[in-house]
């Protein structure tokens, strides 16, 4: 049975790259929109972009996970296609399970981009073991937040509205374009209670030398949200088909 | 009920709510092996949602099922490895050719790689698909999407293979190839559980027919039976070359034990009596009334008046597609 279900996983995840990564929902809100954003903010103020390097990268991982979720999800959820992958010996857990990976390889495709763009073109020297350390478990938690919020509606515009919300604040509290110690306090509470804020920590530290213990703990919290967001879908999508 | 030692499908008092209504009114029922079982009843009698309590797609509210032995509560993966499903909905992916549809099941059933391809081939050919099979699914037309969703149920050749109104939304030509596929299938021993709201369909194909109305198993015989159970009195029906509706209460007259209806001004049925007696009798009133018979039929009940017998349901019911109002 465990057989089963990793050979699901896998076979889910790459039948989800293979069909659906050229959606338009995936490109327009995976690609396109933070391709903008890095581009808007490097032609404002080339001289400080290095900055927001960081930033930049964990917002991309956000959107290009969760606009991936949403087509993997729901395109899915409404023309029935969920169904047929639950009529397979695959535990439903696993089935949810290989969509994330999907929407996950789609964001580390994406972050894998805009990183190595920005050492082959602005000459950052970013330590790799680090970026992974916090990028995997970064993709896994964004990747689970998008398929909890997408297993909650069931249209592809639902789903990517309603993944706005919570995109959009994050965008602003996290510290992609400013530094979350320079917000009130009462905001940093509230930062802090967002993945991407450590999303956006661990990367400036693997950006910057001597990163430290601080990095793991960040990899660790991300592992705890991911956790903490797979759970609930699971059982949403459960509910689904009781 | 069939004997218990060959049945592959066994279900008790089987009972689904969704929330206060009742899809599923403790049905039982058993299903044998090798043999086309069918579920025929009215949009929204339980028949899908047995099939999907039966492949793990809902959750029975209570009663119990199994499958080849296995109770589908606890062993719902190793159940799955041996039947195949092929939902109402024809739903593949659009963006995958048939090839890759088909290699994609065959993967996630865990069909050995040395084995997928030829597989897939095979099917692709007794479908009737192989010159499209690097199509995408999404260019197909719906028999053929149909035709596909079925070969995908059996890229792991299963015993049972559930399949769920399987000519819905097609055109006559289309529903009739595939009513031949399901029999051809029949005819390789693989165990069939169709339902349906076509009644000459549930007649042509099944072995044994659970006629479901509001939840209920109302009836479960062979559709011979259940015609059978329609045939209370004989009905000859008799053709004339010329206008005989005039001579109708003639006819009444010397048939006293039967009951003679128009069909047209050139055709009446007569309904009861002894066939051989009333044919002597309307020979000679032919003769009489110088009416030559052109034909005489014996009229046989057909399912649909079996159905009407059974249920008190209008046929009308029946023909209607899901979603009419």
């Amino acid at each position: 049975m465990r057989r089963d279900n990793w050979r699901g996983i896998y076979w889910i995840a790459w039948k989800d790259m293979k069909t659906y990564y050229l959606k338009p929902p995936a490109i327009s809100w995976g690609i396109i929109f933070p391709v903008t954003w890095i581009l808007a903010f490097y032609l404002r103020n080339p001289q400080s972009f290095q900055e927001l390097i960081p930033g930049l990268i964990a917002m991309t991982i956000l959107f290009s996970t969760t606009a991936a979720e949403a087509v993997v999800i729901n395109f899915e959820l409404r023309l029935g296609s969920l169904e047929r992958l639950l009529l397979a010996p695959v535990s439903l857990p696993s089935v949810l399970f290989g969509k994330v990976v999907g929407g996950a390889i789609f964001g580390l495709l994406m972050a894998m981009v805009v990183t190595v763009g920005c050492v082959l073109f602005l000459g950052v020297r970013p330590d790799f073991l680090y970026l992974i350390l916090v990028g995997l478990p970064s993709l896994l938690a964004f990747s689970s937040f998008g398929a909890l919020l997408c297993v909650m509606v069931r249209e592809v515009f639902e789903a990517q509205t309603l993944l706005n919300i919570p995109r959009f604040i994050m965008i602003f509290l996290c510290g992609v374009v400013y530094p979350v110690s320079a917000m009130p306090r009462g905001l940093q509470y509230v930062a802090h209670l967002m993945p991407l804020t450590y999303t956006v920590d661990g990367l400036q530290h693997s950006f910057s030398a001597g990163a430290g213990a601080i990095i793991f703990l960040d990899a660790l919290v991300l592992l705890g949200f991911f956790i903490i967001f797979i759970f609930p879908a699971v059982h949403i999508l459960s509910r689904k088909f009781q | 009920m069939t004997d218990s030692k060959d049945s592959i499908i066994e279900v008790t008092d089987l009972t689904k709510y969704y929330g206060e209504l009742l899809a599923v009114d403790h049905i039982s029922f058993e299903v044998k092996k090798g043999e086309v079982f069918g579920f025929l009843g009215p949009n929204g009698a339980g028949k899908t949602t047995t099939i999907r309590m039966l492949t793990g797609l809902s959750r029975p509210t209570s009663g119990r099922a199994s499958i080849l032995g296995f109770d589908i509560n606890q062993h719902l993966v190793e159940i799955k490895h041996h039947i195949g499903v092929v939902p109402e909905l024809s739903n593949l992916y659009d963006e995958l050719s048939a090839l890759d549809n088909l290699l994609f099941m065959a993967r996630l059933y865990g069909v050995p790689r040395d084995q997928r391809s030829e597989r897939a081939e095979e099917l692709l050919k007794i479908f009737g698909l192989e010159d499209r099979k690097d199509s995408l699914f999404g260019t197909f037309s719906r028999g053929m999407k149909r035709a596909l969703t079925i070969a995908a149920g059996l890229i792991h050749k299963p015993e049972i293979l559930f399949l769920d109104e399987p000519t819905v939304g097609l055109d006559v030509v289309a529903a009739r190839s595939l009513r031949n596929l399901i029999s051809n299938l029949h005819q390789q021993g693989i165990t069939i559980f169709l339902t349906t709201h076509y009644l000459e369909e549930a007649d042509l194909l099944c072995d044994r027919v659970a006629i479901l109305v509001k939840g209920q198993i109302i009836k479960i015989d062979s559709p011979q039976a259940l015609k059978a159970l329609a045939q209370e009195e004989s009905v000859i029906e008799f053709s004339f070359r010329k206008e005989a509706s005039a001579f109708l209460d003639n006819l009444a007259a010397k048939l006293r034990e039967a009951r003679v209806v128009a069909v047209n001004h050139n055709t009446v049925r007569i309904y009861g009596g002894v066939a051989a007696s009333i044919y002597t009798q309307v020979s000679k009133f032919a003769e009489e009334f110088h009416l030559e018979i052109l034909a005489v039929n014996t009229i046989k009940p057909s399912l649909e008046d079996a159905f009407i017998k059974i249920t008190g349901l209008s046929p009308t019911v029946m023909a209607m597609e899901k979603g009419a109002k």
